[in-house]
């Protein structure tokens, strides 16, 4: 049982402390835990539709409206009661505003200007990568009155199975800079999902960020709407950086990012309504449509492999023998040969990509399912560039018969490390006579 | 003996008449696990025919019914996402002993809500979103491949299905069994973890050494590495999957993600190796990794 609050409190906030069999109990230690971070795999919507979101549950954000272009942003913010007011950068990524995707402003001249530099600029953040990501909406907002900063996160806890609250007085800093140089400065409080969130909890986490009289109340108010729209929405994750306090002691979000869980979004037709796919990988989403978990990578080895743990581990090992992985595909246990074709028009589509390894232990999977997917992908798409193939596993013999048959000129990999080496090999070969 | 099941295991499946269900169902049973029961609500009384074995399965509307006629002491579920945490908790509620959900993409929070409900109680669960568990010779729950297992003493616990798969074909080639591969799955929050299956594994006079397969995302083989020392008294050999995975990126199990700098594949070797694990360079050591600690081979 981990836990980064000072161990008085500690015990008090964990409703159960459990140690695994066998374990000697321990003390709970003060150590901080995976913090909120870019998980670009769960479902994303932009700060403006979670503004929107939190404002339906009655949870207070600044008066702001989205703007898909310069004009637009004017119009906006001539709407709101300035003087000040910002103009922020909508990208799914985080850190806009140390990329410069997030201006204050004094004035209308001002906001005109920033918009101006802000919208369909390229966007540079810590987690976009170095190409950065394109601005294509802004959102205008009005400026607020700030006492003080906080920072208000909520997300699953994979040790004890629970979700947890966490705030600290270190608002608008990197969380996971204070979670590793200050840790004690994060209070946490796992929440019972048989009862939800209580009120006691509420004002352990309140009194700990050194909130005082009606601010407690209403920082208790603002942590339970969170987690009923947690709940309510199935999120993953939860942000609010920096939450603030005003002057008058009033709690606000200043920004808000929420993710959702991917395995509930068909449950969640209004989420669904905010998908942005300009924010995501076109190659990604094209996979999306046939039930393909594929991920991009900047490596020169395509990777066709069934299973997730099978498809991490290929991608070590091709690195193990010196080439990096172009991508990680996991056809899943139910790929039927249309699958495996859209897998191989995926993978072709991407120009670095200097060779592909086909790495598949059929147990669900068929062998011969795998290997008529590959002849149809030749026949459909043609494959240019080498193709290394190890199969093993149900129906192996059929389907390495069915690739001899085919005449097509494929490598065959007697096992994961032959196959491995032989598509590293080949990719270089291939490199080399580009 | 080996762990968890065998054959005096009682099968149930809910989900039976669903394809996949049907499908592994038959599997399982050419394979010899004894099915009893099956549960589809609202086809209670029906039969499910197994053609090959010759067998019919009785269907029931509920769990309870079905343990009750059966007494069927373990339950492998074939639910679809949206159904599977209920289905979960149903068989808590009839107190079944074993719970293994194959199940693949069940929300997260409803795993939350299944998890706290089965704490306290009797039964034990394993996955969801896993291959299952097998003791080749004697019982088959779920869908790995039965034909790559051999019956010996080397006990296989992972979070993966097809890396599973992997290392038992490299123990099957080199003419070692297998006592009980268990497949924990690759989904955040889950029951059995890594300490459990190595608590069994360590207790049972059936398995003489324990290959392990991690991979990126939560601290699990960080803290099992760290049981390891302080309890294993079998040789461990173990491989981490995800080594080359890029932060923030999930890399197909819902679980496994590196998020905020904890997870790296990098810091699980370090913690196993550190507490005295053997860690397999490649995924095609899995077995040579293991025989070299074990055997001294």
């Amino acid at each position: 049982m981990r836990c980064a609050l000072p161990a008085a409190l500690c015990g008090m906030t964990h409703p159960r402390l459990t140690v695994a069999p066998g374990t000697p109990a321990q003390p709970p230690q003060l150590q901080s835990f995976g913090e909120p971070a870019c998980e670009s795999n769960a479902m994303k919507i932009h700060e403006y539709q979670a503004k929107q979101l939190f404002r339906d549950y009655g949870l207070n954000v600044p008066d702001g409206h989205a703007a898909f272009s310069v004009a637009e942003a004017i119009a906006a913010a001539e709407k709101l009661p300035g003087p000040i007011r910002v103009v922020k950068a909508q990208i799914h990524a985080g850190g806009r505003g140390l990329g410069g995707g997030v201006k204050v402003c004094k004035n209308m001249d001002e906001v005109a200007a920033a918009a101006d530099a802000i919208f369909g600029m390229q966007l540079v953040t810590h987690q976009t990568g170095p190409e950065g990501q394109q601005v294509r909406r802004l959102y205008i907002e009005d400026g607020a009155d700030i006492a003080r900063e906080l920072y208000l996160g909520m997300l699953l806890d994979r040790e004890t199975g629970q979700i947890v609250l966490m705030a600290s007085t270190e608002g608008g800093m990197n969380i996971e800079d204070v979670a590793h140089n200050t840790p004690e400065k994060i209070f946490k409080v796992w929440i019972d999902p048989a009862v939800g969130l209580q009120d006691f909890q509420c004002r352990q986490v309140a009194f700990a960020l050194g909130l005082t009289g009606k601010t407690v109340r209403k920082a208790g108010v603002f942590f339970k709407k969170l987690y009923e729209i947690y709940i309510d929405k199935d999120c993953s994750m939860a942000e609010i950086n920096p939450l603030v306090i005003t002057g008058s002691g009033d709690v606000i979000a200043l920004d808000a990012k929420v993710n959702f869980d991917s395995n509930a979004i068909y449950r969640l037709k209004d989420i669904q309504a905010f998908r942005d796919l300009d924010e995501e990988d076109p190659r990604e989403v094209e996979a999306g449509k046939y039930d393909l978990n594929y991920v991009h990578l900047d490596g020169s080895v395509g990777c066709l492999v069934n299973g997730a743990g099978l498809a991490m581990a290929t991608m070590d090992i091709l690195q193990h023998y010196g080439a990096e992985p172009a991508n990680f595909l996991d056809v899943g246990g139910s790929a039927t040969a249309e699958k495996v074709t859209a897998a191989f028009r995926i993978i072709l589509g991407d120009a670095r990509v200097h060779a592909i390894f086909v790495n598949i232990f059929g147990g669900i999977m068929k062998c011969d399912t795998i290997a008529a997917g590959i002849i149809e992908a030749a026949k459909q798409v043609g494959i240019d560039r080498p193709l290394v193939v190890r199969l093993e596993g149900t129906n192996v013999e059929i389907g390495r018969q069915m690739l001899a048959d085919s005449g097509l000129p494929i490598l065959s990999g007697a096992d994961m490390k032959d196959g491995a080496q032989k598509a590293v090999a080949a990719a270089k070969e291939y490199a080399a006579n580009l | 003996m080996a762990v968890l099941v065998d054959s005096n295991t009682r099968l149930l499946v809910q989900g039976i008449t669903g394809s996949a269900g049907a499908f592994h169902t038959r599997q399982c049973m050419a394979y010899g696990t004894n099915v009893v029961a099956g549960c589809t609500p609202g086809k209670g009384g029906q039969t499910f025919e197994d053609e090959v074995t010759g067998k019919s399965v009785p269907v029931f509307n509920t769990v309870r019914e079905a343990v009750a006629q059966t007494q069927a002491n373990a339950t492998m579920i074939f639910v679809p996402p949206p159904f599977a945490a209920d289905a979960i908790m149903e068989a808590v509620d009839a107190k079944v002993e074993l719970i293994v959900c194959i199940t693949e993409g069940i929300p997260v929070n409803d795993m939350v809500r299944a998890k706290t409900y089965i704490e306290g109680s009797g039964s034990r669960l394993i996955g969801p979103n896993c291959p299952g568990i097998i003791t080749p010779g004697a019982c088959k729950i779920g869908i790995m491949p039965g034909h790559i297992h051999q019956v010996g003493n080397v006990g296989v616990v992972s979070r993966s299905g097809t890396l599973t798969y992997e290392a038992v074909g490299q123990l099957s080639a080199r003419n070692i069994g297998q006592s009980t591969c268990i497949g924990i799955g690759g989904d955040p929050v889950k029951g059995t973890d890594f300490i459990d299956a190595l608590t069994l594994f360590n207790d049972d006079p059936d398995t003489h050494a324990v290959i392990m397969i991690g991979e990126i995302g939560g601290s699990a083989e960080e803290e099992a590495a760290a049981w390891i020392k302080a309890n294993m008294t079998k040789p461990v050999a173990a491989f981490i999957a995800g080594l080359t995975a890029p932060p923030g990126r999930r890399m197909g199990h819902a679980g496994a993600i590196i998020s905020g700098g904890k997870g790296t594949g990098q810091g699980k070797v370090a913690a196993l190796e550190a507490n005295g694990v053997a860690v397999a360079p490649t995924p095609g050591d899995m077995a040579e990794t293991l025989l070299k600690v074990w055997k001294g081979e």
